[in-house]
């Protein structure tokens, strides 16, 4: 499982993309005027490669993966073109989407404690999707659901299958997610914060399965996260976010080691964490990105970051800095690019 | 300032045990959740404890112990050389100048009727230590210690973000000037920026302020950043302790283990490179716990005694590093977990059914 990056990140055009996302503006009507959730966003995703979108509260990363499978409420306005092996779902009819929904894109949800039905054993709910996607019979997707038990590495699955949610721990309720959301063989799979709400011991097992999904079923998988421990385990490219615009995108490895946009950098500064062979300092200062996330009300032609960047000059509230290439494959949307120190 | 400058302890806590009854009232004693079972720790003047242990290990039950919001089933806590664990309320709320807690989630821990500068008088105004024009001054200081515009003073707990009101928090906690605070996971609910500024903040505080701190989290890196001596709790249990430089250099439990190499660095080089143990099942139930070691049904190297022998928390290489394990060696040291976990995922075969990723 110790793959190089090498073999599995294809850096070239979009011709080999199985997911085509391009540029992608969402926004929300409410009672106090528009939001503007995510303005511009484009993204690739080759088949068996993990994408992560990263950012923190509110900065549009949710509400793109979300689009994909068109699962946004009905105030939300989508443009742009969302295009599945070159079928554009946003074009599609609620019946057309309900069918690609489960059965070529699925999705695992943060909260393992609530998006399952309590109501149901775990076994119905995985044999309700194999029963409806794949037209396979009861006995046949009974069979079915106890394998993905296992794929998932839930102990005694013959047994837990006829358990019901409440009879299960948080991490194995996350499991039982992932065994429904790849049950009928997902081209992608959109993670929203799959491991944020469980404990670290129980994360690291989730993550190991995600890996697996991906190496021995290529599922393609949208990660969305705001933790970079979890970014640098598990993706091969990064799409960083800030206030609903893609602000930086790379490779993961070229990111974490030459972060080009500021608040890339300011991210990477802020966690606490032992660098290779220096022996962390009490006390020493975090990096601290100072002021707050702007309001989503409006999408300014200037760059969002800048009243909190330390590099930003006139020309940085002028114009809307471009996302391009400042690095081989390696766009970051900054006039002033480049590693901090 | 006001904390006593002397080498005694600020908080003494002894064989603390926390028992909650479960079920209806029929045969009670049936149903006993042991949350805390049996913990001994002390906190020098100054000092910052890191209490770590994942959901359900009984680290936030310490805290509330220790502040009296729960009432401890048994054991001692001694706060500033005074048995408090049994003082009467009444004759607690002169101590209750010395602790503060604050939560984790800044969104219900502030009363959304007040003001902040209303929330952040209020212990002052409840112990009298100031009034009128001196108060509201010392409201201004203690928000501008905390990093809050003193204008924030007539705004309400909603109309400001998670970070804010976690400097509120911070605040109203240390208007006293308590000898203890008990930070109760105080940024686990901020994003990463925002609690880089919240852990930079604490920091200058208790070097300004020199209060103690039982800072209580499940995140390593937080604790590795902030604390000078360091808790592992399972199951109620401490299971090691010793000082931050110790424990992070030389792991010995096998469960701190685990928990060191289960948390994801954020360098991919390193991340990937690094031979990680997943450990096997899930927390036990406290209702219901192990014989013998809390650990042994998880642990990738235990042996038939840690079912059945409970392990003395003891110093076995170094008086300082305690440590609750049968298999730690006086010569050999901790036993190595990764290389156990990997031979059980060599045998297991590859694949998914590994638990243990090769190293690189």
């Amino acid at each position: 499982m110790t793959t190089t990056v090498s073999e599995r990140v294809p850096t070239g055009p979009a011709s080999d993309a199985l997911l085509s996302v391009q540029d992608l503006h969402i926004r929300f009507s409410t009672e106090d005027g528009p939001v503007h959730a995510v303005n511009g966003v484009s993204f690739d995703l080759a088949a068996g490669e993990i994408l992560a979108l990263v950012g923190e509260s509110g900065c549009g990363k949710s509400v793109t993966a979300m689009s994909v499978p068109g699962l946004l409420s009905p105030n939300a306005t989508v443009d742009g073109r969302i295009l599945l092996q070159g079928r554009d779902l946003l074009g599609l009819s609620a019946k057309e989407l309900r069918a690609v929904r489960g059965k070529e894109i699925s999705f695992v949800f943060q909260e393992p404690m609530s998006s399952l039905n309590p109501a149901f054993t775990v076994g119905k709910q995985i044999r309700e999707v194999l029963q409806r996607h794949e037209g396979l019979s009861k006995k046949a997707a009974h069979e079915r659901a106890v394998d993905l038990l296992r794929l998932v590495r839930i102990p005694a699955p013959e047994r837990r299958v006829d358990e019901y949610p409440h009879q299960m721990s948080g991490g194995m309720r996350q499991r039982v997610m992932i065994a429904i959301a790849v049950a009928c063989g997902p081209k992608v799979l959109v993670a929203d914060e799959p491991t944020t709400a469980l404990d670290v011991t129980i994360q690291a097992g989730v993550l190991d399965i995600l890996r697996g999904l991906r190496d021995e079923l290529g599922t393609a998988i949208i990660l969305i996260t705001h933790d970079l421990g979890v970014v640098a385990d598990l993706a091969d490219r990064v799409v960083v976010m800030y206030a609903g615009r893609p602000v930086e995108q790379a490779e993961v490895h070229e990111l974490f080691a030459h972060p080009q946009h500021p608040y890339t950098n300011g991210l990477l500064g802020a966690v606490p964490h032992r660098e290779k062979g220096v022996e962390l300092v009490a006390g020493r200062r975090l990096r601290e990105i100072p002021g707050l996330v702007p309001s989503l009300r409006s999408d300014p032609d200037e760059c969002v970051f800048a009243p909190r960047c330390p590099r930003s000059t006139e020309v940085c509230v002028s114009r809307r800095p471009p996302l391009e290439p400042t690095r081989p494959h390696h766009p970051a949307a900054c006039f002033h690019p480049g590693e901090d120190e | 300032m006001t904390s006593p400058r002397t080498d005694a302890p600020v908080l003494e806590v002894t064989d603390l045990v926390k028992h909650f009854s479960t079920g209806s009232g029929f045969r009670s004693g049936s149903g006993v959740v042991r949350a805390v079972d049996g913990v001994s720790f002390t906190i020098g003047p100054g000092e910052i404890l890191g209490l770590v242990g994942e959901s359900g290990s009984g680290k936030s039950t310490v805290g509330r112990c220790v502040t009296r919001l729960v009432e401890p089933t048994s054991g001692s806590i001694k706060l500033l050389g005074t048995e408090i664990s049994s003082l009467s309320r009444r004759a607690m709320r002169p101590l209750r100048r010395q602790v503060h807690i604050v939560f984790q989630d800044p969104y219900s821990s502030l009363n959304p009727r007040m003001t902040i500068g209303q929330i952040v008088a209020e212990p002052m105004r409840l112990h009298g230590t100031a009034k009128g024009a001196a108060l509201d001054e010392r409201v201004d200081e203690m928000l501008e210690k905390c990093g809050l515009r003193s204008e924030l003073r007539d705004r309400f707990p909603h109309e400001m973000s998670g970070g804010q009101r976690q400097r509120v928090g911070l605040a109203r906690a240390l208007a006293l000037e308590p000898s203890l605070v008990i930070a109760d996971e105080p940024v686990s609910a901020l994003d990463v920026s925002v609690q880089a500024s919240i852990l930079n903040l604490i920091t200058d505080l208790q070097r300004d302020l020199g209060f103690s701190c039982l800072f209580i989290t499940h995140d390593l890196s937080v604790v590795e950043y902030i604390s000078d001596a360091i808790a592992v709790m399972y199951l109620g249990k401490i299971v090691e302790r010793t000082s931050r430089e110790k424990l992070f250099r030389d792991p010995q439990m096998p469960y701190t283990q685990s928990l060191l190499t289960a948390a994801p660095v954020p360098d991919p080089v390193a991340q990937r490179e690094r031979t990680r143990v997943v450990l096997r099942g899930d927390l036990p139930s406290p209702l219901d716990p192990p014989s013998g070691c809390p650990f042994h049904t998880r642990c990738p190297v235990a042996v038939e005694r840690c079912t059945v022998e409970v392990p003395p928390l003891v110093g076995v290489t170094e008086p300082d590093h305690l440590v609750a394990c049968h298999l730690v060696d006086r010569e050999t040291g901790a036993p190595d977990i990764a290389a156990a976990a990997a031979a059980q995922g060599a045998e297991a075969g590859a694949g998914l059914q590994t638990g243990a990723r090769r190293p690189a």
